[in-house]
């Protein structure tokens, strides 16, 4: 993420390319932790729970995060919209 | 009617639909033939992409990899849906809104260079070939187990529908079919499925199933049960795995990165009208994808239960049928060390390698074998691990119209992404190869002829390697994801997000991410294969997890080499800041 040049983008468009970024740096440290956090790192300890027969770590590994990554998805369209027709930027 | 009857009636219907659905859509333009025209609604789209990604390997192969690796399969699980998220955040609506047909299409022109595009192109017909010879062996392999056909005319017959529709069609013939083969093959995945969690736990949803008490009273949960029962036996309990902590980490990440690198799928996002949505067709492709990959861990450990159950310390002479049918196509085997005529499973191989029968019959009924036991296990029970899915019908005594739909299904998953992966190389050898780069006055006419003509060169070489698998084959499928990863992967994320990076960063950073996984991977697995093991690797991570190192290591000399040399131009600058925003995506652009 590099410097912006002034010149080349106008205003709103450098506003939601910022607003953009952010809400991806958040996202992805959703499907970070969710996948390789509780997945994997922290599997064994979250074991010690359970979410009906399944172990809550094993649960995240093989359950868990797929509905996760769905949820971020649509997430993103959902507030991709808002922020495009917030910068009158929408397709 | 018999089971025979009603395969042949089950594949020849699909077959006859997936023809009708090519001569209804055939493209007349090369924009139709390469992103079906750009106008594809991003529901159908996802669903299209969702039959693409699933491969005879999703369909056929995970739920045994699942049930016999437990907590470890993990890594293809988590790695072959995550890449969704990579694809719908941080690829996939830039691609779109840049608007052009292919992947070396972006490579080449956002970094303003013919080499780019090149590099961009090998990397991609290396990626596909790899991928697409396994498809059309799993065509051969339903065919000869299913409908008792050779297995050369299986593949012939597969190579043929395959040229109907794809050659015809293009990606607008590809997209319709492939509607039509998701339905076919999450139908026929997730019938059984239903029947097997409602037979072991009374709930038909597989997903709940797999978190319930097993059905028999004891009041034990599937997965405790499952863990008692390998335990018992001497294996590691399921839900633990045998592999280290950082290796499935980078297995995960090289999968997940390497998914949202693969031509195939990202092409596959220049079809739909606007760059918004191709964030909304990801996340459709992703639900479809969904739907098999959660069903997939609750038919590993069902059927791991059943197996157990039926094969473990039963005499030979009295096992169910499906286990002596399956034995018959060489997918179980009986070696009795002991000489009780009771098998015993247990962990490690009964013997090396694939079964080899001598054509007697040993003295229980079984197919001797002429393979040497291996004296370190006491396993007597050889098992290949597609027959969880394959014989999950009869293992669970489900009627055979479900058996004829397993066919189908399985059909549906090869030839879907077999399609989708000849569309890719086809349009990189006429669009990529000869209109962008060696022959620019090719007129579209010529243009769309030489893309058929690439389709069906590349058909015959996908068909010569599945009748002649070579023995590379199944030893490199980590080629394709690694690659992707520690490639294309990197260069068309930072062509997006840093207006810094020039050509020559990205071409050194392409190369170096290229030849360092590619020289991990073949001197692991072709050139010193002994060698393959946690104590030479470098950092503990297989060649399956190195395309993360790959990665790095692209990202790292791209940005060095970015700093050293001269800026984009000005106009690249423009053009990186145009695809940032949705706003005026229109059509695919016709060159």
């Amino acid at each position: 993420m590099d410097e912006e040049q002034p010149e080349e983008t106008t205003k709103a468009e450098s506003a939601y390319w910022r607003e953009n970024v952010r809400l991806l740096v958040t996202l992805m440290s959703i499907w970070f932790a969710c996948s390789f956090g509780a997945g994997i790192l922290f599997r064994d300890w979250l074991d010690q729970f359970n979410i009906g027969g399944y172990p809550l770590g094993f649960w995240f590994a093989q359950q868990g995060s797929i509905y996760i990554f769905i949820a971020l998805i649509f997430y993103y369209v959902i507030r991709m919209r808002k922020i495009e027709r917030k910068y009158d930027l929408d397709d | 009617m018999d089971t025979q009857t009603l395969i042949y009636i089950f594949v020849g219907g699909t077959f006859a639909l997936y023809i009708g659905i090519a001569l209804w859509s055939r493209a007349a333009s090369t924009k139709e033939f390469y992103v079906a025209g750009g106008g594809v609604h991003p529901v159908v789209n996802g669903m299209a992409t969702a039959a693409d990604w699933m491969s005879a390997a999703s369909f056929i192969s995970m739920a045994g990899l699942i049930a016999f690796s437990g907590y470890d399969a993990s890594v293809y699980l988590m790695g072959w849906t995550g890449g969704y998220v990579l694809l719908a955040l941080l690829l996939a609506p830039y691609l779109r809104k840049f608007g052009q047909f292919t992947v070396p299409d972006f490579i080449g022109t956002r970094y303003y260079s013919k080499t780019a595009r090149v590099v961009a192109v090998i990397c991609l017909i290396f990626i596909s070939f790899t991928y697409i010879a396994g498809q059309m062996r799993g065509v051969g392999i339903v065919f000869s187990r299913f409908l008792d056909v050779d297995i050369t005319l299986g593949v012939i017959i597969g190579m043929g529908i395959v040229f109907i529709y794809a050659v015809l069609g293009g990606m607008k013939g590809i997209t319709y079919t492939q509607v039509a083969q998701y339905c076919v093959l999450i139908f026929a995945y997730m019938v059984p499925a239903f029947f097997l969690s409602f037979m072991i736990t009374g709930t038909p949803i597989p997903q709940i199933g797999l978190g319930s008490q097993v059905n028999d009273g004891s009041g034990m949960f599937v997965l405790q049960r499952l863990d008692a029962v390998l335990t018992d036996l001497g294996f590691q309990a399921y839900t633990s795995g045998s592999k280290s902590m950082i290796d499935v980490f980078c297995i995960t990440l090289a999968l997940m990165v390497g998914t949202a690198g693969l031509p195939h799928v990202i092409v596959r996002f220049f079809t739909v009208p606007k760059a918004s949505d191709a964030r909304k067709s990801a996340g459709w492709a992703l639900v479809f994808i969904a739907l098999l990959y959660t069903t997939a861990p609750a038919v590993g450990a069902f059927a791991m239960l059943n197996f157990v159950d039926d094969v473990n310390e039963t005499q030979y002479s009295e096992v169910d049928d499906w286990f002596t049918k399956w034995e018959g196509y060489g997918l179980t085997a009986f070696q009795d060390k002991n000489g009780d005529g009771v098998m015993q499973y247990r962990p490690g191989n009964a013997f090396e390698g694939a079964p080899e029968y001598t054509g007697e019959t040993g003295p229980s009924g079984e197919r001797a074998l002429a393979n040497t036991p291996n004296p370190d296990s006491e396993n007597e029970v050889y098992v290949d691990k597609d027959i969880m899915v394959l014989a999950n019908p009869e293992i669970a005594n489900l009627p055979p119209w479900v058996i004829a739909l397993m066919a189908a299904g399985g059909l549906a998953a090869a030839l879907s992404t077999a399609a989708g992966l000849l569309l890719v190389i086809s349009s990189s050898v006429s669009h990529d190869l000869l209109k962008s780069t060696f022959a620019p006055g090719i007129s579209p006419k010529q243009e769309l002829l030489a893309a058929r003509l690439a389709a069906t060169a590349a058909i015959i070489v996908a068909g010569y390697l599945g009748i002649y698998p070579p023995g590379w084959v199944a030893q490199v499928v980590a080629f394709a994801f690694g690659l992707a990863a520690a490639s294309l992967f990197p260069a068309i994320f930072m062509g997006i997000f840093s207006k810094a990076m020039n050509k020559e960063g990205a071409i050194a950073g392409m190369v170096s991410g290229l030849v360092f996984t590619f020289a991990y991977i073949a001197y692991f697995k072709l050139v010193n294969p002994a060698a393959n093991s946690a104590d030479n690797w470098l950092l503990g991570i297989s060649p399956e997890g190195i395309g993360v190192i790959g990665m790095l290591i692209n990202f790292a000399i791209a940005i060095a080499v970015s700093r050293f040399t001269a800026s984009p131009p000005v106009e690249i600058r423009r053009l990186v800041d145009s695809i940032r925003v949705p706003r005026g995506a229109g059509d695919a652009q016709g060159h």
